[in-house]
């Protein structure tokens, strides 16, 4: 029964991954923005006092936080390299890890990157990207905020694929070391924090500049993950038409 | 008479030599200029924020494209749209981006700032490339100018992309999502730029 709901889940959302929706497409817009609406709510509420508190730690605190996170977040790059053929990428990630683990006091320390080892973050999103996947229409999902009909279907395929999720979300036992699902929501709800807490100054002013502040996140986010997928910070060059 | 309109004239010139100096035609050499003259000024604790905020006026005034970005910011309605309601727009989006770049900008602490490399892409368009240096407080920031050079002696800003992400483009989006969901109704864009100039 719940594989067959997987299945019409994944059915569904495959659908919506046709050549024909753009980015820009929205899903459900009325819905999106009203689950938008309740993100800023509980972003208020929560997360925007939470990164102000984090952003009152000593520096060495906040640094540190931020390598142990993002060292695990290395663990999801390497599968998604190897997926991408992108043998220099996983040897990389792999080493960065190793490194930043045993070196780097579990991760609390970044000396892979003093090594000139950068560990660039791929996901199962991003892989679909690669491989010829179109993004799909766009919404926004409670708390985890902005994504597409194919980052949504990565989203669920990086639990399967992230090692951290297998040993932690799915309890399972991996070179002797398990955890609990409160240890993946802990490093990933910090990983938020820290991210928010970085970008405090950029949020006050988007909030405050924007006339329409859905479109800018949505924009922002497209371009990201257009950005990551291919490797590249050169969107596209619309301006050629302004001059014609 | 005569000493009263001199000592006008000195004023003028004064404000125009402290506020809007001109920069190199060379695109790396104008953006670098640029930002270093604006890191003294933002960073001079002497000055009050009003003064700031009259300089980084000045300043986008003479080096940024404001008419080119408010019509690429409309999309491809600016095609459709007729004069007088293409002035009002142009006029809104000078406050609306105005008031939004001093917003920004007049709380600004100072950083390092690194010119590191330009690239042409044609005879209109150099991207210079540049970075904020990395401190205690935030990582290193990259930052690409799109500098629009058609008149080789007077180059112009047309959009900043802040690691990878386009200012200009973001602008357009916003826009065209309140275009569309307003039936393509330019008058719509404007009484709500014209909300956020007169908050």
């Amino acid at each position: 029964m719940k594989s067959k709901k997987i299945i019409t889940l994944l059915f569904a959302t495959i659908l919506l991954i046709t050549p024909e929706l753009k980015a820009s497409d929205e899903c459900f817009e009325k819905t999106s923005r009203a689950i938008f609406k309740f993100n800023m709510g509980f972003d208020s509420a929560i997360l925007e006092p939470l990164a102000k508190g984090y952003n009152k730690l000593p520096e060495p605190i906040k640094n540190g936080t931020s390598n142990f996170t993002s060292n695990i977040a290395t663990l999801l790059s390497i599968p998604n390299h190897i997926m991408q053929g992108n043998l220099r990428g996983a040897s990389d990630a792999t080493a960065s890890f190793l490194i930043n683990t045993t070196v780097g006091i579990v991760g609390l320390a970044n000396p892979a990157e003093k090594l000139g080892l950068n560990a660039q973050k791929e996901d199962v999103g991003q892989t679909l990207g690669a491989y010829g996947f179109g993004p799909g229409c766009y919404f926004v999902l409670p708390i985890l905020g902005p994504t597409t009909a194919r980052d949504s279907i990565g989203m669920i395929a990086d639990s399967f694929v992230d090692p951290f999720a297998h040993i932690t979300w799915r309890e399972n036992e991996l070179l002797g070391v398990s955890g609990n699902q409160i240890d993946y929501v802990a490093v990933k709800g910090t990983a938020a924090v820290d991210f928010r807490a970085d970008n405090e100054t950029n949020f006050d002013s988007l909030e405050k500049n924007s006339i329409d502040l859905y479109a800018s996140f949505k924009s922002l986010y497209l371009q990201n993950r257009e950005n990551k997928i291919n490797n590249s910070s050169e969107g596209e060059d619309d301006w050629g038409n302004l001059d014609n | 008479m005569k000493k009263l309109s001199l000592i006008l004239v000195s004023l003028i010139f004064l404000s125009n030599s402290t506020f809007a100096s001109t920069y190199s035609s060379d695109p790396k050499m104008f953006v670098s200029e640029l930002v270093n003259d604006a890191i003294g000024k933002l960073s001079d604790n002497n000055l009050s924020k009003e003064e700031k905020a009259t300089f980084i006026e000045n300043i986008a005034i003479k080096n940024v494209d404001i008419n080119a970005l408010g019509l690429y910011t409309l999309g491809e309605l600016r095609k459709s749209t007729d004069k007088d309601n293409l002035k009002n727009y142009q006029q809104a989006f000078k406050k609306y981006f105005l008031k939004s770049l001093t917003s920004r900008l007049t709380d600004y602490s100072s950083n390092k700032f690194e010119i590191i490399d330009a690239e042409k892409k044609s005879s209109n368009y150099t991207i210079v490339k540049s970075k904020i240096i990395s401190n205690e407080n935030q990582p290193e920031i990259k930052i690409d100018w799109r500098v629009y050079t058609k008149n080789p002696n007077k180059p112009l800003i047309r959009d900043l992309i802040v690691e990878g992400l386009s200012l200009a483009r973001t602008q357009k989006e916003e826009f065209s999502s309140i275009l569309s969901a307003n039936n393509n109704d330019i008058s719509i864009l404007i009484s709500e730029l014209e909300k956020f100039n007169n908050k």
